[in-house]
């Protein structure tokens, strides 16, 4: 189930990945064109994107989320998440570790280009956050009649 | 409180799927301290309370989960920068802290545990007489 979203043996896409990384140890970043909204690795919240003939999910692992603080909004297939997460702390208290993220996120997926701008749901369960955009009916694959 | 750090487990014979399962996610965690005991913060997205296993054994704190998202059938990954579903740390505690009354609490995919300290640890002002 979840692991289709998680592991992609042999994918094409992670075969691209490991390439520009390597073209990045070997040439050194900087030198090799980044895509113009590709992140660093880390970058917070961590997304996974999954499709499927019809929809296309869009998972934020974003713990603790104050939903008041998400602004989600699309324009074509350009789907845009800010968000902001408090940090939690005690008057008084000494800090050991402070690992977790608090402070503003703004992170920009591009979708594919068949998404329905006007058909799309988020919900926030468990601290992650799912948006869910369909697809133009035109994109779905049709089964042609032969007469 | 120390992080306990697992030594390299030889690669197992067999690679590839069998090692992907056993990745786990190294959460981030906050921990502080005041005078009544320690807070463990930990980010754990995706878990519900039924996939959380937290275990205290004699002086280690064990925290690990397993994140499950509802998936529509057929999906096919595009991207993804989470490539486990598995959580797991631990750490050692040390003597002054009470693990038998740590108090647990999940919201939101935080993990927030509260180990109070033993009576007898409890920092006391010590007056200073003058003569």
């Amino acid at each position: 189930m979840f692991r289709s979203l998680t592991s992609y043996d042999g994918a094409l896409f992670d075969e691209f990945r490991r390439m520009e990384r390597e073209m990045e140890n070997l040439f050194g970043a900087g030198t090799w064109p980044n895509s113009i909204r590709s992140v660093a690795k880390g970058t917070y919240p961590p997304i996974n994107i999954g499709s499927t003939p019809e929809q296309v999910d869009v998972y934020l692992f974003a713990a603790g989320l104050n939903t008041a603080s998400l602004d989600i909004s699309i324009q074509k297939n350009l789907l845009t998440i800010d968000g902001e997460r408090r940090p939690i702390t005690e008057a008084g208290a000494r800090f050991y570790r402070k690992e977790r993220f608090d402070d503003a996120f703004h992170r920009v997926v591009t979708l594919p280009e068949d998404v329905d701008p006007d058909q799309v749901e988020a919900s926030y369960r468990d601290g992650v956050l799912r948006i869910t955009v369909q697809r133009r009916e035109a994109a779905k694959a049709r089964q042609i009649e032969i007469k | 409180m120390n992080e306990r750090k697992d030594v390299e487990k030889p690669a197992s014979a067999t690679p590839g799927k069998e090692r992907s399962e056993e990745r786990a996610i190294r959460m981030p965690v906050d921990i502080f301290e005041d005078e009544t005991g320690i807070t463990v913060l930990a980010d754990m997205p995706g878990v519900s309370r039924e996939r959380l296993d937290v275990q205290i054994d004699k002086d280690t704190l064990s925290i690990s989960g397993k994140a499950e998202v509802p998936v529509p059938e057929g999906m096919e990954p595009l991207y993804a920068d989470i490539r486990t579903t598995n959580y797991q740390r631990s750490f050692s505690l040390s003597s002054e802290l009470d693990g038998s009354r740590t108090d647990a609490t999940l919201k939101d995919g935080v993990l927030a545990l509260r180990i109070p300290k033993r009576e007898e640890h409890k920092a006391r002002k010590i007056e200073v007489r003058t003569e």
